[in-house]
């Protein structure tokens, strides 16, 4: 482009766009700069001053992160005066900074010990008192030691602009400042646990990591979050088979660099209630148990009836797992298959159950209608999405559904179908904002899909899709938001009833009835143990939750961080987890339970290995091969939906913290639940403050 | 100057008068829509001019009434250092320290201060009086002085400090300004210059 501006960066040019900052112009040059306040995805501060650099024809050296570049500036980034300058700023941080790096969690990964290692002079020439601060309460995941603070003001702008939840600030001035929440509440945010990552220092630590671990003697695999649909790219820190912590990692198109706090501090529910042998019950108490024998009782129970087994599978389960779980059924002939075990009404084309806009196409959209959802609980990082694409501007919000904080403007204009259908009928005014947006998003929760008329609200949705607007060769406006990691995979790979097979109600009524003897729950632990009446209930699941109290028969499965699996996020799109650690004592991987029933089912699955098991499941849904690319769904299609009631949409996620069973097994998580039940009821509205 | 913190007991709740509900509505109206958050200083002033000091509901109040976040009107009410999160007595000392004053005897003034208040921030048991130190108020050709409420009270002594808190305790009119023969800030004993011309 003409009007880009060259720059000189330590004798490289480079070419920016106007209005770019020096220190941006520097990293594209390929300089590093120091830095502590400055963040890419926040606001600029400019107060710590680590980031100067040398102009020429500057009188001063220059705060590089808050100084826009100008036409043939000449930048020095390695000269003796911007190194002096530093080493002056890197002095006075360390002034009040304790020398406590042996006993800080942030020591061996923290942006202060690594800058003074180059910046820092060798002795202090301050002799007087450092000042001391007082510890702040900030809830049961953020560990605050605040004399280490430096003020960057990061954990500030990140509650205010980010997580929207302006709690955070600074009291006092000068010496005295001091980052604090108001009357040291606990942070009302779904994405608190972000202000440890963002902390340059070790002021904000991880509250349950304390202590724990160093970070030079973890192990450390990339994989993927399944604690919502968003699909975040995560970071395992495992030292020997424990899980020590979770962290995020960049992912521009899914979690930018954010993670949701569930996601990130539910490890200690993977190092508890963990199911690491098979078990049998036997006079109606479970008894630990080998895995020949598990299989020798359910090949007695369901060898010859196979018509009166069915299977549901849950929400945590991964591509392979339900593939397998799909081939087996499909072997022993049972149509009575489903992966919804919440019930929505999701079937048909692709397009009918994807988040279509995607993730990152929300900051391209100019409306939005959410249509039972909280995205704040359901998707904490999504909703962060949406809330940067409110603070850009020009985007009217409306929800219909039970009344939620978002943490942005939303316009509340109905509680269910009733406002649906008028909008339908064009006779509500947003539908017009609607019509007349060029890039319109409707989005449909899982809280109106999980309905007996959950078929009608889904064609009206998809039908005012078409009529807003929303969907054209360029843009696709339909959204579904999922709650489980597991479904769109499952939906993807067919796990919906057969010909003449049952849904998860028929299901569970057959089992009541008795026309269903057998129900294999694949990580299913969100129906209730009455439910499945008198039938013989195998559970195959990584923890002991409900699915596992109720069963008959328990085959221990590997949680997510323990298999290289498939998950496909609500956009569609299919990411492989990696393995950290070894499932625990004889637990193994779903495909391969699945595989090993066979034989004993004498219906052999005809795969070995995980990778034939992919070769065949590529062949029913070929999009899964592409890891982290998303196949364009096209256009969704109104089901035959007959009529709506009236009823308002409920909610789908009651509590954030306990949506599924790693998360009912985390301490922290208990301790978080907790701490927001006990938070003042008078509590001040959060969003529109930006 | 030390860490500023909220008192340690706090009223249940605050309120403005109706008068001073009318007068912040003017203050808050001469911002544009949405900028409401620019009267932050002057409410917090007037809520303070109320009850003398300000407290966590009087905060909490006047955020409420600006639609901006707790925390940030908290921020505003801890950087002023004019801004009193304590009680204070009826008449508020406010006493120069700095060098100025101090070279003129601002120590005789705070020896004062401690036999008839206490230290500072004690509230005399009528609750009349209370006393800080602060920086330069910027009154130093009357130096030493002291800010009672609004007003400067300057050229002090000992001992017509003492008489100027014994008059206030007492309830009787005390001339501000200059305590001693001067005129505002003239030379001490008349003019010494331009005496001639007419």
């Amino acid at each position: 482009m003409s009007d880009r501006i060259k720059v000189t960066v330590d004798g490289i040019d480079v070419e920016v766009e106007p209005g770019t900052t020096i220190l941006q112009a520097c990293e594209e040059a390929g300089a590093e700069i120091p830095r502590f306040c400055y963040h890419e995805r926040l606001s600029v501060a400019g107060n710590c001053r680590m980031c100067l650099v040398e102009v020429e024809r500057a009188p001063k050296p220059v705060a590089s992160c808050a100084a826009p570049v100008a036409p043939d500036m000449v930048v020095f980034t390695q000269t003796d005066s911007v190194k002096a300058a530093r080493e002056g700023v890197m002095e006075f941080l360390l002034i009040n900074h304790p020398l406590d790096c042996p006993i800080c969690d942030q020591g061996g990964e923290c942006d202060l010990q690594d800058q003074a290692l180059g910046y820092g002079g060798d002795a202090s020439r301050f002799d007087g008192n450092k000042r001391a601060v007082e510890e702040k309460h900030m809830g049961p995941l953020v560990k605050t030691i605040m004399t280490r603070c430096i003020h960057c003001t990061r954990c500030v702008r990140f509650a205010t602009e980010v997580a929207g939840v302006p709690e955070i600030g600074a009291i006092g001035r000068g010496e005295d400042m001091e980052i604090t929440t108001y009357l040291e509440a606990a942070l009302d945010s779904e994405m608190s646990g972000n202000v440890i990552d963002l902390c340059p220092v070790g002021a904000l630590t991880s509250k349950p990591y304390a202590y724990t671990a160093r970070p030079w003697e973890l192990k450390k695999t990339e994989t993927i979050d399944v604690m919502d649909a968003v699909g975040s790219s995560i970071r395992v820190d495992t030292r020997g088979r424990e899980a020590m912590r979770i962290m995020p990692r960049n992912h521009d198109d899914v979690n930018e660099e954010w993670l949701s706090d569930k996601s990130r501090f539910v490890w200690d529910g993977l190092n508890t209630q963990r199911l690491d042998t098979p078990y049998v019950r036997r006079d109606g108490k479970l008894a630990a148990s080998t895995w020949n024998d598990a299989f020798a009782v359910i090949a007695e129970k369901i060898n010859g009836k196979a018509d009166k087994l069915a299977a549901i599978a849950g929400d945590l389960v991964c591509a392979e797992g339900q593939f397998a779980l799909k081939s087996l059924m499909d072997n022993l002939g049972s149509p009575h298959l489903d992966c919804r075990q919440d019930g929505a009404k999701l079937s048909g084309p692709r397009a009918n159950y994807l988040f279509n806009t995607t993730i990152a196409g929300i900051e391209e959209a100019d409306a939005l209608l959410i249509i039972g959802a909280n995205p704040r609980v359901e998707a904490p990082v999504l909703n962060s999405r949406i809330r940067k694409r409110f603070m850009m501007g020009q985007f009217p919000i409306a929800m219909i559904g039970a009344p939620a904080d978002l943490t942005y403007d939303v316009s509340h204009i109905g509680a269910g179908t009733d406002t649906l259908a008028d909008l339908l009928a064009g006779q509500h005014g947003f539908a017009d904002v609607l019509k007349n947006a060029e890039r319109p998003m409707i989005l449909v929760g899982q809280a109106a899909l999980t309905r007996d008329d959950g078929d009608a609200v889904l064609a009206a949705a998809i039908q005012l899709a078409e009529n807003s607007g929303a969907i054209s060769p360029t843009w696709n406006g339909f959204n579904v938001l999922h709650l489980a990691a597991a479904r769109v995979a499952g939906l993807d790979l067919g796990l919906l009833p057969g010909e003449g097979g049952k849904d998860t109600a028929g299901i569970l009524q057959a089992a009541k009835s008795g026309d269903v003897e057998t129900v294999i729950l694949y990580g299913a632990d969100e129906i209730a143990g009455a439910a499945l009446g008198e039938a013989f209930v195998v559970y195959i699941g990584s923890h002991g939750d409900r699915g596992a109290h109720r069963a008959d028969v328990i085959l221990p499965s590997a949680a997510y961080t323990e298999k290289q699996a498939i998950y496909v996020n609500t956009e569609g799109r299919p990411q492989m987890t990696e393995r950290a650690a070894f499932p625990p004592g004889e637990a193994r991987e779903d495909w391969k339970i699945f595989r090993a029933l066979s034989d004993h089912l004498a219906v052999t699955l005809d795969f070995d290995t995980v990778e034939a098991l992919r070769v065949k499941m590529f062949a029913v849904a070929p999009h899964l091969a592409q890891l982290d690319h998303i196949e364009p769904a096209g256009a969704p299609q109104a089901p035959e939906g007959g009529a709506m009631t009236s009823d308002a949409f409920g909610v789908a996620v009651e509590d954030f913290y306990f949506t599924n069973p790693i998360a009912r097994a985390s301490a922290t998580m208990a301790a978080c639940a907790k701490a927001k039940g006990e938070r003042a009821p008078a509590k001040q509205g959060t969003g529109s403050h930006g | 100057m030390s860490v500023r913190r909220l008192h340690a007991t706090q009223p249940e709740s605050f309120a403005f008068t109706p008068e001073n509900i009318e007068w912040s509505k003017g203050q808050i109206s001469k911002y544009p829509e949405g900028r409401q958050a620019s009267a932050i200083i002057p409410l917090l002033w007037q809520a303070q001019k109320q009850e003398g000091w300000l407290s966590e509901p009087a905060i909490r109040t006047v955020a409420d009434m600006l639609d901006m976040p707790y925390m940030r009107a908290l921020e505003v009410a801890t950087f002023y250092t004019m801004f009193n999160l304590s009680p204070v007595g009826e008449f508020f000392v406010q006493l120069c320290g700095t060098t100025p004053c101090w070279l003129r005897g601002a120590d005789d003034l705070k020896s004062v201060c401690r036999k008839m208040i206490g230290e500072q921030g004690d509230i005399t048991e009528d609750g009349k009086l209370s006393w800080l130190e602060v920086e330069c108020l910027g009154a130093c050709v009357n130096a030493p002085m002291v800010q009672i409420n609004d007003d400067f009270y300057e050229d002090l002594t000992a001992e017509s400090f003492e008489q100027v808190l014994t008059d206030l305790r007492a309830g009787k009119e005390v001339a501000t300004g200059p305590q001693n023969t001067r005129h505002t800030s003239e030379p001490e004993g008349g003019l010494t210059v331009l005496k001639g011309t007419k």
